[in-house]
């Protein structure tokens, strides 16, 4: 399912709300989290799960190509952790 | 920066500012948001949301494992677990306000 799916069924359940205006809401939802995340907050979606931002420290890298070594800087990471109830309803079938 | 936590609460107030619905309404749609991914995790599709990230499910096979208290083996039963790959324009927004280095 993409973006522009999910969007898509959500405007098939709410016949009542113009396509822009969902396109809106679920835009707005992942923009959120992403600006959360950018601020170094945590975004905890119970039942669904909690996405937090980790931090890389730097290290000597290789480019596999040539095998030079680079420097790679610090880098924060997105992570996110499947909540309890998702992880429950992926294993529930079958 | 601030060390806050966002939940559901936040993330409507968000969709409620931006579209003219009730506090509710942009509520029941955010839960929707999430069911519809949840409901296409479970029945193993991959949800790809660009600029944002795509989450897919993997199947891990039965191991054995150990319980660390009494040492005792026991076998892992084969599940599935979801994988979140974050988007580079994700990965380079999570390093546009902040750098790492120190206690931030």
């Amino acid at each position: 399912m993409t973006k522009s799916e999910l969007i898509q069924r959500l405007a098939e359940a709410n016949p009542h709300l113009y396509l822009r205006d969902v396109e809106r809401i679920v835009t707005t939802i992942f923009e959120e989290i992403t600006d959360a995340l950018a601020s170094g907050n945590r975004v905890e979606l119970r039942g669904f799960g909690a996405f937090s931002v980790k931090e890389r420290g730097a290290r000597i890298g290789r480019n596999p190509r040539t095998g030079e070594a680079v420097n790679v800087p610090a880098k924060f990471i997105p992570y996110f952790k499947t909540g309890k109830q998702l992880r429950e309803k992926l294993n529930s079938g079958s | 920066m601030s060390d806050r936590t966002i939940t559901r609460a936040q993330l409507s107030e968000a969709v409620y500012q931006e579209v003219g619905l009730s506090r509710n309404e942009s509520a029941d749609l955010l839960e929707s948001v999430l069911k519809l991914m949840s409901d296409a995790l479970s029945s193993d599709e991959t949800v790809k949301i660009s600029s944002f990230g795509s989450f897919s499910v993997r199947k891990k096979g039965q191991r054995i494992g150990r319980n660390p208290k009494t040492g005792e083996e026991v076998p892992i039963l084969p599940r599935k677990v979801l994988v979140f790959r974050p988007s580079q324009v994700m990965k380079s927004r999570i390093n546009s306000k902040r750098t790492p280095g120190g206690d931030a």
